[in-house]
């Protein structure tokens, strides 16, 4: 056997490091999904009316595409078909009422975050990060909300958003992704039990980066949680988000909606790293996550950026897009997507250009390794009154390995003839002049694809915040592991 | 014959049945087989007018198609069809081997088939011999699918003439073969469903045209389906060249196979039609093929052209090339869907795909989408797509050096379509479509002196 066959099986066999199972007790719903499960959870979280009346709403709409039989099947993904009343739709561990600080969280739970390397203690503040933690349906811990409150910024769950500030809730909820947006984002608009909720005022600079963590833990629980971001204007918040499950041999489903509104001068910046628990060597378990991902330029010169680093799950299904709505505005997306193993990836970005003088950029990585399929799928859209905008696209795929697949489909449409759009992608293997000129120069083999594989990537994850691109070069290289050493 | 209150799918059933009941149609048993095949299968299909989910027709609405209850021409009328057109007008020499079809049906008269060497085969379907019949058998309709596909069932189902190319291995023709079609639309609303086989032997060589004119201003509806054989070591240089009527519709299905180590070229020139949808599907059948797919396009007015070009590499060591150009003027629009598909073991595979599109109005719309399918590791695949108006960068040099805005305009413009026309390799139908791409350019633009 070859280095390189090697590496591309040690690649293929990589095994999932966040795949233990914290024993807490939890409160959960039966399975399920009916307007008694939709109350159930609106009750819970102690929801006003107006809440209720939107949860229903939506789930009426959901109930009627499943009745059309209208599950999206236009990705190219394959999997058994999801039954929505196997599912737990809330699970929360038992808990006080509230909680006063961090003492009071389950110690299970912190040391959950803790294994994670996520820094829960307020102590560590020298990571200087703000966190919100979610396990299974509920938000567990929001750091740092204090100081961030001095400066009129609020970062809170999203149900505490519900309690405290529902005039900017119900005013943003649902603005960007209407629950009629799709049948992921209906079943969301339904069911979604909590999330990160965020504001930041006019003219603030968010001094610390936010940052959400997402933890699956529950056996047959669903996980549908709901974010919302609205800069106002002139101002700019940098966000993250992590996200790991136990290994389990059912799939779990994961249907969030993110949503993203900067006004005037604003910028968000968002950041993923996604690595839920994949499935097995064979393929068996893993994540199902099909989430909506939308932000909104509404605004002049307003700007918001997407960075994704797409490890995990068995199935991601996934497009954060810009609507690039404000004159001047900039939509941006940087992806890097690894599948290895039985992993579908369909990915994308959607970049629709409404205002004048708009500018999108998206670059694009997929990785494919074992028997995995990467898709990448982008729409870039320019409406006829969007003058002078602008779009590059670069989407690129490495193959490692003869039975992985990697495709690409993007769209363009153009109609006006302002505009300019340049799109370009290539699809290769790392060659092997490539890993002779390393070799030749004492680089060995398993080094040398490391190198590679990281400079292919490289645009993406300068675009990360330093923690996480830290932390995305390590999950890389851990995904990797066996090659480089 | 259409009746009122009659789906348009059953009217063309009605028209298909009639035919075959009267026995108007080839009497060939394999033509038989294959007419009441796909009937069978239009029947089941019927257009692909639906919106939702529709993604080979994402940007094209055949409709209208569907709508407006198209004819068989009436044979009455070929005297004097006849009688006004006295001369091929194709875009080849007067003296290369040419079969016309006026109206759908064959012109002898205005045929040439002369100093061909033995056992090259050009001729209509019902010309053939018993002999020719039996090699006819074997390939018509074993490339070009009509399952799936309506248009290529509507086609079958009418399968009468067309016509039949055959080059035995080793022969090399130096000047290309034309086939005419040609559609004066005397009649409001009529429908030709045209019909080539041709088969290149091993290590044979020949260029062939299809050339789709009519005249301007009548409706009617082309539907044609060619099947294309490459043998291995093989030559061929197929041109496909369309000027009709500017209120026709048409729609092409082509089907390419490609031997080993052979060398195919395409050339698509769309410069007439309403309503245009060309598929091209190429298959790479063995190892060492080398195959480039260009096409051109200029659209004004309401025009709306649509190029689908499927590219399937099943086997290793083989290389495509794709460019495809377009200049949109008016409200005209332009769907580009590419798709290169890298089958499982097909390693060494080295494939390229560009689509380009200038937008002279800012009505005009283009829609593009170049996809990649790859199954294989070892494979080197790119793509690249832009869309966009005349570099003003560009436009600001020449004018800085003197030139004239309009002129410089001209000069950027026919740069643009240059790149694609300077790849046809036969100089006489270089000189013709440079010089019809000049005129149209030059009516649109008003320059050129």
């Amino acid at each position: 056997m070859t280095a390189s066959n090697q590496v591309v099986k040690d690649v293929a066999a990589q095994e999932y490091k966040y795949g233990f199972v914290t024993d807490v007790e939890s409160e959960v719903a039966p399975p399920g999904l009916s307007e008694e499960t939709v109350r159930f959870i609106s009750a819970k979280k102690n929801e006003p009316e107006w809440m209720l009346e939107g949860r229903l709403k939506a789930y009426k709409y959901f109930t009627t595409l499943v009745d059309k039989e209208q599950v999206p099947d236009w990705a190219h993904l394959r999997y058994s078909p999801i039954n929505f009343q196997d599912i737990i739709y809330y699970s929360a561990p038992k808990q006080k009422v509230s909680l006063e600080n961090l003492d009071q969280v389950d110690p299970e739970i912190l040391k959950t975050y803790e294994r994670l390397g996520i820094p829960l203690q307020e102590q560590k503040r020298l990571a200087g990060v703000a966190v919100d933690a979610v396990f299974d349906s509920v938000s567990i811990a929001t750091t740092f909300q204090a100081e961030l409150a001095k400066k009129g910024i609020i970062f809170c769950s999203m149900s505490e958003a519900v309690q405290n500030h529902p005039e900017l809730v119900k005013k943003y909820l649902g603005s960007v992704v209407p629950y009629t947006d799709n049948f992921f984002a209906a079943l969301n608009a339904a069911v979604f039990s909590d999330g990160s909720f965020c504001y930041i005022p006019k003219g603030v600079r968010c001094p610390m980066e936010l940052t959400t963590y997402f933890r699956i833990n529950t056996e047959g629980s669903g996980q549908f949680e709901r974010t919302l971001i609205i800069a106002e204007e002139s101002s700019y918040v940098s966000y993250l988000e992590g996200c790991s499950a136990p290994m389990r041999d059912e799939n779990q489903l994961h249907a969030a909606v993110v949503e993203l509104i900067t006004e005037e001068n604003a910028e968000i910046k968002y950041s993923t790293i996604q690595n839920w628990y994949p499935g097995d060597e064979q393929g068996k378990g893993g994540i199902y996550n099909f989430v909506t991902k939308r932000g909104k330029c509404a605004g002049k010169n307003s700007k918001i950026s997407w960075t994704q680093v797409e490890t995990g799950s068995a199935i991601t299904w996934k497009y954060p897009s810009v609507i690039l709505q404000g004159d001047n505005s900039i939509g941006e997306f940087y992806s890097v997507a690894l599948t290895k193993g039985y992993q579908q990836a369909d990915t994308g970005t959607k970049m629709t250009h409404i205002g004048k003088n708009t500018r999108s950029t998206i670059i694009a990585k997929g990785i494919s390794a074992g028997h995995a399929n990467n898709t990448y799928r982008g729409l870039v859209r320019v409406n006829p009154k969007a003058v002078n905008s602008w779009n590059f696209t670069q989407c690129d795929s490495l193959l490692l390995g003869d039975q992985c697949g990697a495709h690409t489909t993007p769209y363009v449409e153009v109609k006006n003839n302002s505009s300019h759009l340049e799109h370009e992608a290539f699809t290769s293997k790392v060659s092997e002049a490539q890993i002779f000129y390393c070799n030749q120069r004492g680089i060995s083999t398993e080094e040398a694809h490391s190198v590679i594989i990281n400079g292919f990537c490289k645009e993406v994850f300068k675009q990360l915040p330093l923690e996480f691109a830290v932390e995305a070069t390590r999950l890389l290289e851990m995904n990797l592991e066996g090659t480089v050493g | 014959m259409t009746q009122i209150g009659v789906k348009p799918e059953e009217s063309y059933l009605n028209i298909s049945e009639h035919l075959e009941s009267t026995a108007s149609l080839n009497d060939s048993v394999h033509f038989k087989g294959l007419r009441n095949k796909a009937r069978k299968c239009f029947q089941e299909l019927g257009f692909p007018v639906e919106r939702r989910g529709n993604e080979e027709w994402k940007y094209t609405d055949v409709s209208p198609i569907a709508k407006i209850p198209f004819e068989m021409p009436d044979l009455r009328h070929q005297q004097f069809v006849r009688g006004i057109v006295s001369t091929p007008v194709g875009f080849g020499k007067s003296h290369w081997n040419k079969l016309v079809f006026v109206d759908g049906q064959y012109e002898e008269k205005l045929s040439v088939v002369k100093d061909l060497p033995d056992n090259v085969l050009v001729k209509d379907f019902n010309k053939a011999s018993k002999g020719d019949y039996d090699l006819i058998g074997k390939h018509l309709g074993n490339y070009a699918d009509f399952h799936g596909n309506a248009f290529n069932a509507l086609n079958t189902s009418f399968l009468d003439n067309g016509a039949f190319i055959s080059i035995p291995n080793e022969v090399v023709i130096n000047d290309p073969i034309e086939i005419i079609f040609m559609t004066t639309g005397l009649e409001q609303d009529t429908f030709i469903q045209p019909r080539i086989l041709v088969l290149v032997g091993d290590n044979s060589k020949v260029a062939i045209v299809e050339s789709y004119v009519g005249i301007e201003d009548t409706r009617y509806f082309n539907n044609s389906v060619t099947e294309l054989v490459v043998g291995n070591g093989a030559n061929l240089e197929y041109y496909k060249i369309q000027t009709q009527s500017r209120k026709s519709f048409h729609i092409t299905n082509t089907e390419i196979i490609v031997g080993k180590d052979s060398t195919f070229s395409s050339m698509n020139i769309d410069l007439g039609g309403k309503l245009v949808r060309n598929n091209l599907n190429l298959l790479t059948n063995a190892e060492g093929s080398y195959s480039v797919l260009n096409g051109l396009y200029l659209v004004n007015g309401t025009q709306h052209v649509d190029n689908q070009v499927i590219i399937d590499h099943a086997k290793p060591h083989t290389t495509s090339r794709e460019l495809y150009k377009g200049i949109l003027d008016g409200k005209s629009k332009s769907v580009f869907h590419g798709s290169i598909i890298v089958r499982e073991g097909a390693y060494k595979v080295n494939a390229n795909q560009v689509d380009k599109n200038l937008l002279l109005s800012d009505k005009a719309e283009a829609y593009t989408k170049p996809a990649f399918w790859v199954y294989c590791d070892d494979v080197l695949c790119g793509h690249g797509a832009a869309c966009g108006q005349m570099d003003e960068n560009a436009l600001f040099y020449l004018r800085s050096r003197g030139i004239d805005e309009l002129s410089a305009r001209s000069l950027l413009t026919l740069a643009f379509v240059s790149e694609v026309i300077d790849s046809i390799g036969n100089e006489h139908l270089r000189e013709q479509i440079n010089d019809m791409v000049h005129s149209r350019l030059e009516d649109w633009l008003g320059i050129f002196s």
